[in-house]
């Protein structure tokens, strides 16, 4: 069997492969995370109950109106994201003058409150979510099979990482985002409805939590624990990253999915805590993370 | 255009302005003179809706302004260039240049904008905050001449800046006042405003003592100096 560095490759690459898709839903929700704390300054606890959320919509959808995956695809984050909307104009919004920390708290208690409604609904041993059919099968790629779902979920989230941080970056709409992330006041004084795109900032966040639950529906199966599975993870990528780096989500959140994969490889045992163990040599070397301005 | 009446401002328990009153008249350049706290810039961000509570009248073209947010407010046709300057650093010169909401029609175009400031042009991809003092002061004032706003307020234009630059920053409110702009100025250099204002009002302890026009400035030397301690 064809061997890399005394290991079969088949393995090497399927964990690889593992290590992306992982890494696909690290940045995406991590992306999301560091758009919400950059304009809010709240870190958000509640994204993994809302990546969850976004799971359960695309399978409510399914089974009870029989809308298929596609059209999941975008509903679901916008009813995630409407969701969203209500949650920062009834309940975030009055804690800005507050403490951070209240902000935590608030969207933890969110979170256990979404998790445990699910829970009492659904109980926790998870539904099934089919995978497209466009999408079933496996291509031959020479070297090893790739499950045609999961080559697409690498994909989809690579390619939405890219647009969102196109449109941080390169557009007008970005440029009033990080502007407002800098002085919101003085944006607010040059005309800006800053209340407005605080409240759309965070829906865009958790709108992109609901649509990596989207992709992750067929791949694990629709539980309430999905989305706290990932999040504690979620939080480390975040803080290597730099917390607030666009940037830093995106290719943290890739890079330490590949990491876990490896390790998995390497040394199953510490396949958990690597990500921890980078995160305190990430910490100890700079404090700010990877990518993060010294504050 | 500009009528504060009784304006009173707090910033948390702080009491700074005790009742502020004064005009501005279409397309006057007047400048608030006095010494550093009196409350110049607390009056300046009362107008621009900037300070947690306040109260009194402020009324902009006859609308009373005091109820209205800060977005509202610029989208009367207010335009505030901050003290700190309020360049942002991740946004490069020319995305500082159009970050200004557009408030009306009458805003000088970006041609028009460049011949005043030709640095700004060459610099356009540059980071803002890479610009030196002057070139950030420049972007400041340039980018609310952008957005049709009539009333202007600058705070401190020249602070810091070298002499050669503080005539062209005198050179460019000469400039926009002759294009019809009205310019509301918080100075402590009053030789640098008695080239480009119209009248003067000292702010002292949070109101206005005061009001010099321009034409008796150098009769009021002596009172003035009394008034800012120089």
């Amino acid at each position: 069997m064809f061997m890399i560095l005394g290991y079969p490759a088949p393995l090497m690459f399927g964990q690889l492969l593992l290590g992306l898709i992982n890494g696909a839903f690290y940045a995406l929700l991590s992306l999301g995370l560091a758009v919400i704390f950059g304009m809010l300054n709240i870190v958000n606890f509640a994204h993994g109950a809302l990546f969850m959320l976004g799971a359960f919509v695309a399978w409510g959808l399914l089974e009870y109106l029989g809308i298929g995956y596609w059209v999941a695809l975008f509903l679901a984050p916008l009813i995630v994201g409407v969701f969203g909307v209500l949650t920062e104009k009834l309940l975030i919004r009055h804690l800005y003058k507050l403490d951070h920390l209240y902000g935590l708290l608030l969207t933890f208690g969110l979170a256990l409150i979404i998790e445990g409604l699910a829970r009492n609904q659904y109980g926790s041993s998870g539904m099934p979510y089919r995978i497209p059919a466009a999408l079933q099968g496996a291509t031959d790629l020479g070297f090893m099979f790739l499950p045609n779902y999961r080559g697409w979920v690498v994909l989809a989230a690579a390619v939405m990482c890219l647009i969102t941080w196109l449109v941080i970056e390169k557009t007008s709409v970005g440029a009033t985002l990080r502007a407002a992330t800098e002085n919101a006041p003085l944006v607010q004084a040059f005309g800006v409805n800053v209340p407005r795109l605080i409240t759309l900032t965070y829906a865009g966040g958790v709108a992109l939590a609901a649509f990596a639950g989207v992709l992750a529906a067929p791949i694990y199966s629709v539980n309430p624990n999905m989305g706290a599975n990932f999040i504690i993870v979620v939080f480390a990528v975040v803080v290597i990253g730099g917390m607030g780096s666009i940037l830093g989500s995106i290719v943290t959140g890739f890079g330490l999915g590949i990491i876990e994969g490896l390790t998995k490889v390497f040394y199953p045992q510490a396949s958990a805590t690597v990500i921890f163990l980078v995160m305190v040599i990430v910490l100890l070397a700079r404090p700010a993370g990877l990518f993060g301005k010294a504050a | 255009m500009l009528e504060v009446r009784g304006l009173n401002s707090w910033y948390g328990e702080s009491h700074i302005l005790h009742g502020v009153d004064f005009d501005v008249q279409e397309g006057e350049v007047v400048t608030l003179l006095g010494r550093n706290g009196a409350g110049k810039t607390t009056t300046m961000k009362s107008i621009m809706g900037l300070v947690p509570r306040r109260q009194g009248s402020i009324r902009f073209k006859g609308q009373e302004t005091l109820s209205l947010r800060p977005d509202e407010i610029a989208r009367t046709g207010i335009a505030f260039c901050p003290e700190e300057r309020g360049i942002f650093a991740s946004l490069n010169v020319t995305e500082n240049l159009m970050l200004p909401r557009t408030v009306a029609p009458g805003g000088l175009d970006l041609p028009t904008i460049y011949t005043l400031f030709p640095n700004l042009k060459e610099r356009a991809s540059s980071q803002g905050t890479k610009l030196s003092g002057g070139e950030q002061q420049m972007l400041a004032i340039a980018r609310i001449l952008r957005t049709g706003a009539k009333l202007l307020l600058l705070d401190e234009p020249t602070e810091g800046l070298a002499p050669v630059i503080v005539q062209q920053i005198g050179r460019t409110i000469r400039e926009i006042k002759q294009r019809g702009f009205t310019v509301l100025l918080v100075e402590q250099n009053f030789r640098f405003a008695a080239t480009v204002a119209d009248r003067h009002y000292v702010v002292e302890h949070g109101r206005v003592i005061d009001m010099i026009p321009n034409a008796q400035l150098e009769a009021s030397m002596g009172k003035l100096h009394g008034y800012l301690g120089v």
